[in-house]
């Protein structure tokens, strides 16, 4: 989870990281009151939302009072920045800027440990800079068990080009981001810019945070950075259910067992949907259990998305074979029936794997209304996508 | 033959005792996976009973279990947050394969017990969040259904754990050396590069399947590793075409940033090295099976 850039500077703070006073605001009046608390003299008002660009987009203006502030407040709440709709500005006390460097510490996959990455152009995007002058950005790997020392912050600075008391007054600084890094168990800490304000002061001006979610058991604070507002209402309903789901733009429902095939199944629905025009809803994975209640909830879920016209149930009977996988959804039928939420939607199934055959008996025998079993993936998701298109247009 | 793991393996199973641990045990046991010991700290001494007769030791520690049972494979089954002190103690007994098939394992821990092992240089890992590993008709450590196909000449390395089971279950008439599921997280103890190049040195494995998925670029570098070190017959297939940008599709791993991870770039690096790649699990089978009737 990607945090706002009040939250990091928060957090920075806390871990001794030296950052320039800010306020949250949500209002313009809020926003007065906030550059009145700072001192009532220049400060920046910047739009917090999670993605890049917001300084082209209008979004960081400068305040020389706390009625400008107020102005440049009201400007900025409620603007568009790339789709993500600004409802917080943060107000922050302004700094005279000598130079603009750059930092960063990440999980690096490839190499299965992290790298630290540092620059002595920061202010830019670092991106472009790491494609058109990668010379100018160290990146230098860092052990998973010993990190950031004082040595390895004295040789990434180095690395970056920074010399004498200047590497002396930034390797402090590293020190204490990796110590956000690693006590708050984040996967990124970037910190562009990084600047020497004209008295020679380090600062972390903007920053931006990614943690890790597998690790919120020893961070119950965490909690308060879990996005709530931004989810959308089908996936907040289904991590309420503990269901593994991710809201598409499509007509045919996906159900599946194992991130994996359902990662899958949605290709093969999209290949068959663009002959009749339809794509995949959603990914639902079951994961391994996949009970009757789950199944329902899913269903429930799945089928509760006006969009969706048709559903698709890939399971891959394993270790819960898919005789089990069959009871499951004939007791899914029957639970959501007496709820009063009987299936009308036309479903394919396809079973396949341990005991399917058996599987398919139950499902023969239950007759259940509007459901097709087809023996292979791409068969069954070509019938999905067609029973869609066929929904729709006896719809319109 | 087979790889990292065969009929001569002496398995035990770190978290036995818990729910999972004990499902899968008697599962490994039905298949003939040679189990000799589980461990639970504080359960030392006791014994579990299996159906089929089988009572098996538990022991305090991997060291003592190591020490009485000869043992060289543990399978983790221990909650996430207790994962890397098991991890610790299997790498400090000096075993030399450990599976963790633990899923939700924060990524701190999972790059520092990586780089515990690699310093050891005494233990592999596999995982975590993976299904294990199975060589058919030998051994199998981990959670893959052991009777959905038989001992042939494929090689089967994956991300996934259910289009393992189904590309295994797929292409069960002509059977594998070994499946190894590597799972699907950032931090992973072997690679899809670890496996081909123990499938190339494996005189019984004749062609490879490899599996990916979007996010991060292990395919890309498994091509590199394919064009510059592999003879055998590889053929892939890569799941997520349709995966939008930012969305984390089920593994932590799984998810496609700006223009890196998606399935397009990696199946392009794959074709670009002679690999075939199947556009669908099903497409797939069918080239492996052209390939070994070729063969």
């Amino acid at each position: 989870m990607d945090l706002f850039e009040f939250q990091a500077r928060d957090m920075f703070a806390a871990h001794g990281v030296p950052v320039l006073n800010a306020v949250v605001a949500t209002t313009p009046d809020e926003a007065r009151a906030a550059a009145e608390q700072l001192g009532g003299g220049t400060v920046v008002v910047k739009a917090q939302v999670k993605t890049g660009g917001r300084g082209k987009a209008g979004g960081v203006k400068l305040a020389h009072s706390p009625e400008e502030a107020a102005a440049r407040a009201g400007e900025i709440l409620g603007m568009d920045i790339k789709g993500h709709t600004v409802h917080r500005v943060m107000i922050a006390q302004g700094a005279k800027i000598a130079e603009e460097y750059y930092f960063s510490v990440l999980l690096d996959r490839a190499n299965r440990t992290y790298l630290a990455m540092c620059s002595r152009e920061g202010g830019m995007d670092i991106e472009t800079l790491a494609v058109e002058r990668p010379e100018a950005l160290a990146k230098v790997p860092v052990d998973a068990i010993t990190g950031i020392d004082e040595a390895k912050a004295a040789e990434i600075v180095a690395k970056a080009g920074f010399e004498g008391d200047l590497a002396a007054s930034i390797a402090p600084v590293v020190q204490k981001l990796w110590g956000v890094f690693v006590a708050e168990d984040a996967t990124l800490v970037e910190v562009n810019p990084l600047v020497k304000t004209e008295d020679g002061a380090i600062i972390a001006l903007d920053g931006k945070v990614s943690l890790d979610a597998n690790a919120d058991f020893r961070h119950p604070d965490h909690e308060q950075y879990h996005d709530h507002d931004a989810a959308d209402p089908f996936e907040a309903r289904a991590k309420a259910k503990g269901l593994n789901y991710v809201k598409l733009d499509g007509e045919v429902g996906v159900i599946g067992n194992g991130a994996g095939l359902v990662m899958s199944t949605l290709d093969v629905v999209a290949y068959a949907g663009e002959e009749y025009g339809v794509k995949p809803a959603n990914f639902l994975d079951l994961g391994g259990g996949s009970s009757a209640q789950v199944m329902a909830d899913g269903l429930e879920l799945i089928l509760s998305d006006p969009q969706v016209k048709s559903v698709f149930v890939n399971v891959f009977g394993g270790i819960t074979s898919c005789d089990t996988v069959a009871n499951g959804i004939v007791q899914a039928f029957e639970l959501l029936a007496s709820h009063g939420q009987a299936v009308t939607h036309p479903l394919v199934l396809r079973l396949d794997g341990n005991n399917a055959e058996l599987a398919h008996q139950i499902l023969a025998e239950a007759n259940l209304p509007n459901v097709e079993l087809l023996d292979t993936m791409d068969g069954a998701a070509h019938r999905a996508a067609e029973l869609a298109s066929i929904e729709i247009s006896k719809g319109a | 033959m087979a790889i990292f793991l065969d009929s001569n393996s002496l398995v035990i199973v770190q978290g036995m005792t818990g729910s999972e641990g004990r499902k899968h045990t008697q599962r490994m046991i039905n298949f003939g996976t040679k189990i000799v010991g589980g461990v639970t700290p504080g359960k030392g001494g006791q014994s579990v009973e299996f159906d089929g007769g089988v009572s098996v030791p538990v022991f305090g520690s991997v060291s003592e279990a190591v020490a009485a049972t000869g043992a060289n494979v543990t399978v983790i089954f221990v909650p996430a947050k207790f994962t890397k002190g098991a991890v610790h103690e299997a790498v400090d007994a000096k075993i030399p394969l450990g599976v963790v098939i633990t899923e939700g394992i924060a990524v701190h821990d999972s790059a520092e017990f990586f780089q515990y092992a690699q310093n050891s240089g005494a233990t592999r890992l596999i995982g975590p969040n993976c299904p294990g590993i199975i060589s058919p008709g030998q051994s199998n450590a981990g959670i893959i259904p052991a009777n959905i196909t038989k001992q042939g000449p494929i090689g089967l390395v994956s991300k996934s754990g259910t289009l393992t089971y189904q590309m295994m279950y797929e292409l069960r008439d002509i059977g594998f050396t070994t499946g190894v599921g590597i799972g699907g997280d950032p931090v992973i103890g072997t690679t899809h590069i670890d496996c081909l190049a123990a499938f190339e040195a494996d005189p019984e494995t004749k062609a490879i399947v490899m599996i990916g998925e979007i996010g991060g670029d292990a395919e890309e570098r498994a091509a590199d590793f394919i064009k510059a070190n592999v003879t055998k017959p590889v053929v892939g297939y890569v799941a997520g075409f349709t995966a939008p940008e930012g969305k984390t599709m089920g593994h932590a791993g799984a998810i496609v940033s700006g223009s890196s991870g998606t399935a397009q770039a990696k199946k392009e690096a794959l074709e670009a090295v002679g690999v075939k790649v199947g556009k669908t699990p099903s497409e797939t089978a069918v080239l492996m099976r052209e390939i070994i009737s070729s063969l």
